[in-house]
Parts: structure tokens; C-alpha cells; sequence
């Protein structure tokens, strides 16, 4: 890990608001466990808290850091270092301190309740949004000089990707049920990062009643092994696809 | 050392740089930009950093241009008008840290860092600092590495009578070795017997780039301050 990223690295895990966000995150997990009468109740209810709470967390978190730090990316942009570096370094800092909080705080009560592949994807699934959301902070960063219009714009992003995108393609899907949708119902579950998160972990806990309509024909169409390795990759898009665009942003910005 | 060659900014329809053209040979200057607020004087200097492109024209530093080699930012010093450190670091990690990126640590010149005292707030965290003393982190940082160019904006503002006295001295003697400097500052009478060329900017153009000696000689005044009011006088009457 190079310096400026470890700096970040530390800086982060430092901050009063990552403790805060381990704490919460540790005892909600445990009590989920401690809580439900059986295993895969308490992992479908933390599965759901981690759907919920880490990409809000992630957003939200790397979009203000990376706004705070505006002075110091000018001056350290003033040295004789390259821009894409730089990014990259800014990347590798924060979203490797939040996956860490994420993994140190749900991780443990997931590891001793559910040693198994359940656990691991649920981890895996935590980490990959804590990812797919700091590459989207970092390309909401890039777009708007705007700090306040920047921190709207990813509670929205949060808000639409968690809340509101269900509820439209349920909207849609009661409105066109006479017309053959199914394809299309696929093609929107791909473009929500938090949909397929939820599909892989739906799927490894085989509660098909919970999958909803998408879910359902996208496991009918693909089947199961296949839809795992897709949304895999489509999250590693995800990650990847915004983090280049923000990149090519950074790259040719004005820097004022 | 440094050619401007008719740059051109714009930020969206607002053109802020229009046509600045400056050429500077060789170092033994301290050069003052001075100019009212939104004169262009800090995106000049941010096209010297390639922190802003300009729509055209270039900026040719050693016989390189800035837009193509991250490498000739060697060369320069910047003390930005308001830096800030990530809050959980110390002060001794934030010099590691730029040495690292620098990549030159151990040839260093760590005078303003022993005058300015800040060996003794070495484990102190940045976020703990007051502006006063991030300033003369930056200031120290500024001239850490031998720069051949040396950019201050705004270096005096929030700094006490005594760093500001520190920091001047320090300027002279880098004059004295041959170094470039630019300054910009919006108190003029800060710049009287360190300033040895004035560049006067109004409206994102150049007015004048002249030695202070000759402009002190051409306003018949004895300060810069008295120079520049006389000059402003002269051009809201014309």
C-alpha cells in the first residue's frame, strides 16, 4: 500500500465516526443472531441490516471525505505526483478502512455464528457494496464542486438504490403485467447494485418466497449457478464502471 | 525558466485569464502578483501547477510543458492560501509524507521548520493545530525540497508578526540564492522590501510587469503601496 493511501487508511480508522459506525454495526449483528430463534433467520436479518446500513454508510462517508479534503489534494497535487495516482491512493485509503470497519464489526458475529459459505457470501456481499458505494461517492465527488449538492446527491442515490427502485419496478410491473416484461424485469434487477446483492444472498439462503418477482425470473432464466456468477460480475461492474469515469473526470478537472 | 505563452481561461462563460503572456529567464526575483480580487492571479498561478487547464495558450517550465510532465512539479514550492492535513495525522507523518512523495528526503532544507519551532509540536495532531500553525506547516513544506520556483498565495494571512518576520527573511535569502518567487497578496505595504518586480493584473490581463525599482522611479513614490494607489488613481481618472 502506497503512503498517501495508508495515510487515508489510518485517518478514517481513527475518526470517531468510523468507531461509531463499528459499534452500531457489531451490536446489531450480535443481537440479530442472539435474538432470532433460529441461524438463517438471524443472517437473513443481518443480510437485510447490511443492505441497508453499508452503503448509506460508504456513500456518504467517502462522498463528505473527499469533499473535506479538497485542500489537500490541491497541495498534494502541487507535487510532483500523478493525478491518476493520486485518485487511485484516495480509492485504496477509504475503501479500504471502511471495508475493514465493515468486516471487524459484522464480520466477527458472522463468522462465529456461520462458519460456512452463507457467512463468507454475506461478508463478500458487504465488502463488494462498501466498494460499488465508494466508487459511486467518488464519481458523485468528481461531479459537483457543490459539497452540499454532492451529499444530497448520494443520500438520493442511497435513498433510490435501497428504497425507491422497488418500489418502481413494482409500479412497473403491476402496470405491464399483460405485456411479456420478463426480460425486462432482469435487465432492471442488473442496473441496482443492492438488487443483486440481495439476489446472491436470497439465493444461498433458498428463501425463494423472498426472492419477488425479479428475483424469481431472474434465477428462472439464468438459473442458479449462472445467476451467482453474473451478478458477481455485473457488481464487480459496478465497482469498476463508475470508478473509471470518475477517474477520466479527476483526470481533466479544474482543480479551484 | 518559465514562458507563458497567450493562455486563455475560461470557466464556463466567465473569461478569466485573457491572454496573459510573461516570460521569466532566470531567478533572483521575488515577483508580486497583485490585483484586485478575481483579477485571475490565483488560476495563473494554478496553470503554473497544472491544477487548471487552460482552453489555450501553454506554460512552459524548463523547456517542458506543464500539462504533459507531473515531474516538473520538482521544481516548484506551493504554499496554498488555506491548506489542509488529514485531521488524525502528525505533524513529523505530514513531512514523511510529502518527503515520500517527493521522493527526495534526504537532501531537505529544514530551516523554517526549526524556526517556526514546529520540531517541538512534531507529535501534535493537524487537526489539533491552529491556522496560524498549518500555515507555517505549508510555508516550511513550500521550500522543503530546494525549488528552483517558489509559489506563495496569500503566505502571510493568519500568520503572527513574528512567523510573518521568519517568513520574510527566509524569502529574501532564497531571492539572494537564485530562486523564483511569486507571491500574490492582497495586503500591498506586505510587499514593500521584499517584492523586486510587480505584476499588476486587472480583469484576468496583464498591466504591467516591471521592477519595482523602475516602477517606484516612473511614480515618483517611495513604497509600492504609494506606487500602486497612485497607478489605480491615475487609471479611474483616465
Amino acid at each position: 500500500m502506497n503512503n498517501i493511501a495508508k495515510i487515508i487508511f489510518l485517518d478514517i480508522l481513527k475518526s470517531k465516526i468510523t468507531f461509531v459506525y463499528f459499534i452500531v454495526l457489531s451490536l446489531v449483528t450480535w443481537i440479530s443472531f442472539l435474538v432470532e430463534d433460529s441461524l438463517s433467520k438471524g443472517l437473513l436479518t443481518v443480510a437485510y441490516i447490511v443492505l441497508f446500513s453499508v452503503p448509506l454508510m460508504a456513500l456518504l462517508y467517502s462522498t463528505i471525505y473527499i469533499y473535506n479534503s479538497r485542500e489537500f489534494i490541491t497541495l498534494l497535487l502541487s507535487q510532483p505526483i500523478k493525478r491518476g495516482t493520486l485518485w487511485s491512493s484516495l480509492y485504496l485509503g477509504i475503501s479500504g478502512s471502511l471495508c475493514l470497519a465493515f468486516l471487524l464489526s459484522a464480520g466477527i458475529p458472522i463468522i462465529i455464528y456461520s462458519f460456512d459459505m452463507t457467512g463468507f457470501l454475506i461478508l463478500s456481499i458487504g465488502t463488494a457494496i462498501t466498494l460499488v458505494s465508494v466508487s459511486l461517492s467518488f464519481l458523485i465527488a468528481v461531479f459537483t464542486d457543490d459539497k452540499s449538492v454532492g451529499i444530497g446527491l448520494s443520500i438520493l442515490l442511497w435513498m433510490f438504490f435501497t428504497l425507491l427502485y422497488d418500489a418502481i419496478m413494482l409500479f412497473l410491473l403491476f402496470q405491464f403485467s399483460d405485456y411479456p416484461i420478463d426480460k425486462l424485469t432482469v435487465l432492471l434487477l442488473m442496473l441496482n447494485p443492492i438488487d443483486l446483492a440481495r439476489l446472491q444472498i436470497m439465493m444461498r439462503l433458498d428463501v425463494s418466497a423472498m426472492l419477488g418477482y425479479s428475483g424469481a425470473v431472474f434465477t428462472h432464466f439464468l438459473g442458479t449457478t449462472f445467476s451467482t456468477i453474473l451478478s458477481f460480475i455485473l457488481l464487480t461492474a459496478w465497482i469498476g464502471i463508475p470508478y473509471r469515469f470518475s477517474l477520466k473526470i479527476f483526470r481533466e478537472k479544474d482543480i479551484v | 525558466m518559465i514562458t507563458i505563452q497567450n493562455l486563455h481561461k475560461y470557466y464556463q462563460k466567465l473569461h478569466v485569464l485573457k491572454g496573459i503572456n510573461l516570460e521569466f529567464d532566470d531567478g533572483k526575483r521575488c515577483i508580486a502578483l497583485i490585483g484586485p480580487n478575481a483579477c485571475g492571479k490565483t488560476t495563473l498561478i494554478k496553470c503554473l501547477l497544472n491544477l487548471v487547464t487552460p482552453q489555450s495558450g501553454e506554460v512552459i517550465i524548463s523547456g517542458r510543458n506543464v500539462k504533459d510532465d507531473p515531474a516538473i512539479r520538482k521544481l516548484i514550492g506551493f504554499m496554498p492560501q488555506a491548506a489542509s492535513f488529514p485531521k488524525h495525522l502528525s505533524v513529523a507523518e505530514t513531512f514523511r509524507l510529502i518527503r515520500s512523495v517527493r521522493a527526495e528526503a534526504d537532501n531537505t532544507d529544514d530551516e523554517l521548520y526549526r524556526s517556526f519551532r514546529l520540531d517541538a509540536i512534531a507529535t501534535k495532531k493537524m487537526g489539533a493545530l491552529s491556522g496560524g500553525t498549518v500555515q507555517k506547516v505549508s510555508a516550511a513544506l513550500a521550500f522543503m525540497f530546494h525549488p528552483q520556483i517558489i509559489i506563495l498565495d496569500e503566505p502571510f494571512a493568519g500568520l503572527d508578526p513574528l512567523a510573518s518576520g521568519i517568513l520574510k527573511e527566509k524569502i529574501q535569502k532564497e531571492k539572494e540564492n537564485g530562486k523564483l518567487i511569486f507571491i500574490t497578496s492582497h495586503v500591498i505595504s506586505e510587499l514593500d522590501n521584499l517584492a523586486s518586480h510587480i505584476i499588476f493584473m486587472e480583469e484576468g490581463r496583464i498591466i504591467f510587469y516591471k521592477s519595482v525599482h523602475m516602477l517606484l522611479e516612473e511614480t515618483g513614490k517611495h513604497t509600492i503601496t504609494d506606487a500602486i494607489m497612485k497607478i489605480l488613481i491615475q487609471t479611474e481618472n483616465e
